[in-house]
């Protein structure tokens, strides 16, 4: 019983983990971002939901939102300015993706070089189930049935068990 | 028969895992030598995109992107400030040297005067000189540091990007065959 209470402790601690650390992000981000203004709220959530999404190709692994280095400060203001200027979010995505490729996105797109990203879980499931229903089935198949002689020797040892039991 | 077959069966499913592990192992072993900071270009095979820059010597001066139109050339991007830069910088003199049209691109470099002081006290391997103060043509081309360097065709297509120095063995690699490539120049009369 005590066991299990510390596993459920455990699991939920690793839940919550994750979200404790994403809920601390958006103070990093306030620090960098004051210097970018807008007049209408649509577009600054806009800005904050695409720079969080646009991936600094020179310190891999941050946002441009995350990152201080200098690209990630000349592509947050050219985002900036493109998003300010009216631009969509697939306007400025693919803006980005023509010059500094799938790489800069966070949600990369589907196709064969990225397909094994997408599938890839998906199909070591489903081989691992099929592995499984083989297993159990050959086990089910291999059941082993007794010659009579075998009868025979189960049932003596069956009543000297009795016997001793008795 | 049927046992041969049956064992033989029972031979390959016992090698799979095996087999998986191995390549697992030579999957994550390149891992090991590969650089993922090494990104190819999103703009290979697209014409380069266009420009306008004042001249590095001369700010009246400018530049569009026609200065990379008419013959195969490297565009490289550089600075001061790029310890790299200065480490390759010997070498693209002896490009030059040997005929190969070198445009230089500064790239958000620290002041003018330095850039110009830097081409003056350890030469000028470049055919034409761009100052990108802001780095507003670096990110047409998606640089993403310094130094790159980008193979450009006669017609003005990207063919190639080197991210890196450019020293002996990278013109011996793909860079430098690529470059003979395209000017026509048999890899025999390098050597």
């Amino acid at each position: 019983m005590k066991q299990i209470i510390r596993a459920t402790f455990f699991v939920a601690a690793m839940l919550v983990a994750p979200s404790l650390w994403l809920a601390s992000m958006p103070a990093v981000q306030a620090q960098n971002l004051q210097e970018y203004q807008f007049e209408d709220p649509a577009q600054e959530a806009l800005f904050r939901e695409l720079i969080g999404e646009l991936r600094c190709p020179k310190c891999q692994n941050q946002s441009i939102a995350d990152s201080n280095a200098e690209l990630a400060v000349d592509l947050r203001d050219r985002t900036y300015m493109m998003v300010r200027d009216g631009a969509t979010k697939q306007q400025v995505i693919d803006f980005m993706v023509a010059r500094y490729g799938d790489f800069v996105h966070y949600q990369p797109p589907m196709n064969i070089a990225t397909s094994i990203l997408w599938w890839g879980p998906i199909a070591v499931l489903v081989i691992g189930a099929f592995v499984i229903v083989f297993r159990v089935k050959q086990q089910r198949q291999t059941e082993v049935s007794l010659s009579d002689e075998e009868q025979a020797q189960l049932a003596t040892l069956r009543a000297e068990k009795k016997d001793t039991d008795a | 028969m049927n046992d041969v077959t049956s064992n033989r069966w029972r031979w390959a499913i016992l090698l799979l895992p095996l087999l998986a592990f191995l390549l697992l192992v030579g999957f994550l072993l390149r891992g090991l030598f590969s650089d993922p900071t090494e990104l190819s270009s999103a703009l290979v095979g697209k014409p380069v995109p266009q420009f306008s820059v004042p001249n590095l010597y001369n700010t009246d001066e400018r530049y569009d992107e026609s200065i990379l139109r008419g013959q195969p050339l490297l565009l490289n991007v550089w600075a001061t400030w790029c310890p790299t830069c200065r480490a390759e910088h010997e070498y693209l003199n002896e490009l030059a040297a040997q005929g190969v049209p070198i445009v230089g691109l500064n790239y958000k470099d620290d002041s003018l005067a330095k850039a110009v002081d830097w081409l003056n006290t350890l030469g000028d391997p470049y055919i034409a000189n761009l100052f990108d103060a802001d780095g507003a043509v670096a990110l047409e081309f998606g640089v993403y540091g310094a130094p790159e360097t980008f193979l450009i065709d006669a017609e003005g297509n990207i063919q190639y990007r080197h991210v890196g120095d450019v020293n002996e063995r990278v013109w011996r690699g793909e860079l430098g065959q690529r470059y003979r490539a395209l000017a026509g120049i048999t890899e025999e009369a390098t050597q």
